[in-house]
């Protein structure tokens, strides 16, 4: 695949997950040379942070929301593309109607690395919903033209479950990038980062921001 | 949003009252609730745009925070827990209440208008 310009796509459904799971990775392939487009759900715009102290309500928070995910994706410099869809609704969409858009967009960017999240293992239902779809969509693409599918799974139980991951990646060289990226969330993040301030910089929640690891979706096919 | 001033938003909902509105109601723990403890449930529930039209509503003190009902024909829209509230530049009445950490936990929102998923207007 060497001959073949690469291009990672990160298909998560809430402005932030980039940042908290995923811009530690971003700021490695970057720093690669390799362009980072970041295909965003919805706008979070169900979110219960509000902000602290609070300066968003359910009707203006889509548009911080908007915003701060763009600063977050100039830190990081990457792209961004809205997907349009609505916080919380994504597991009900038509699932072949959402895989059937995913799949175009990630024919479009010739994406040759995608991460999203570990099916059933995303905690939130749009996560779980979201990284269903994405391997949908991989499967409608012939096999020899699919890009790696790289799953970032979150639950509590996922190791025990799934073993360990494929990637482990110690993101400590980027970890200034990713702190600014996830602060540029400031209606979601300043309770987060507030926590990690006050936290023993070994503590496990810490460490784990730390570290970023993805388990390779295995295709039947391929 | 401001903290609730009684007699000012009785004033609000007297004024949608017998008009076709729409109304988004909601609460929610957060979709991460037994995520961080495991013994919690997630609990939530929305309904966005229910266009109805109610006869009267009423806000009642609880002391601490608020209680609206609004009386339909056939039925009710009830919300409790409700603190603070805004009337905004689009003349929707916007009423929340939060947790002490500012997350939203109930929200009750009457309007005119269909509430947008983003709004036309204030593009960014
Ligand atoms: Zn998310």
């Amino acid at each position: 695949m060497n001959h073949k310009q690469k291009h990672l796509l990160v298909i998560f459904p809430h402005p932030d997950d980039e940042s908290f799971g995923a811009s530690g990775t971003i700021s490695k392939f970057r720093d690669e040379g390799v362009p980072v487009t970041y295909l965003c759900g919805t706008l979070g715009e169900m979110g219960r942070n509000m902000g602290s102290p609070v300066f968003a309500n359910r009707e203006t928070l889509y548009n911080f929301r908007k915003k701060e995910l763009n600063q977050a994706a100039r830190n990081l410099d990457i792209n961004v593309e809205l997907l349009g869809y609505r916080d919380k609704t994504l597991e009900f969409e038509p699932s072949e109607e959402l895989a059937k858009h995913l799949k175009d967009r990630i024919e479009l960017h010739k994406a040759t690395t995608i991460i999203t999240h570990y099916p059933g293992y995303g905690v939130h239902p749009d996560h779980d919903a979201l990284g269903r779809a994405v391997v949908k969509a991989v499967e409608m693409i012939e096999p020899g033209f699919r890009p790696e599918v790289w799953m970032h799974a979150i639950s509590n139980d996922s190791e025990k479950d799934l073993g360990e991951p494929d990637f482990i990646f110690d993101i400590t060289p980027y970890w200034e990038r990713k702190e600014a990226a996830i602060r540029a969330h400031l209606s979601q993040a300043d309770g987060m980062m507030n926590l990690i301030e006050e936290q023993d910089q070994a503590s496990e929640h810490y460490q784990r921001l730390k570290t970023e690891q993805f388990y390779r979706w295995i295709f039947p096919t391929d | 949003m401001k903290a609730i001033e009684q007699s000012v938003v009785q004033e609000y909902i007297n004024k949608f009252a017998n008009k076709d509105v729409y109304i988004h109601l909601e609460t929610t723990n957060g979709a991460y609730a037994s995520h961080f403890d495991e013994k919690a449930y997630n609990v939530g529930a929305f309904i966005r745009n229910a266009q109805v039209n109610y006869q009267h509503g009423k806000i009642v003190s609880t002391g601490g925070s608020f209680r609206v009902g609004l009386k339909l024909d056939l039925g009710w829209v009830y919300a409790e827990g409700l603190s603070d509230f805004e009337f905004d530049e689009h003349g929707r009445l916007l009423m929340a209440g939060h947790d002490r950490e500012g997350r939203l936990m109930v929200a009750l929102e009457i309007s005119e208008k269909p509430f947008t998923h983003e709004a036309e207007e204030d593009e960014s």
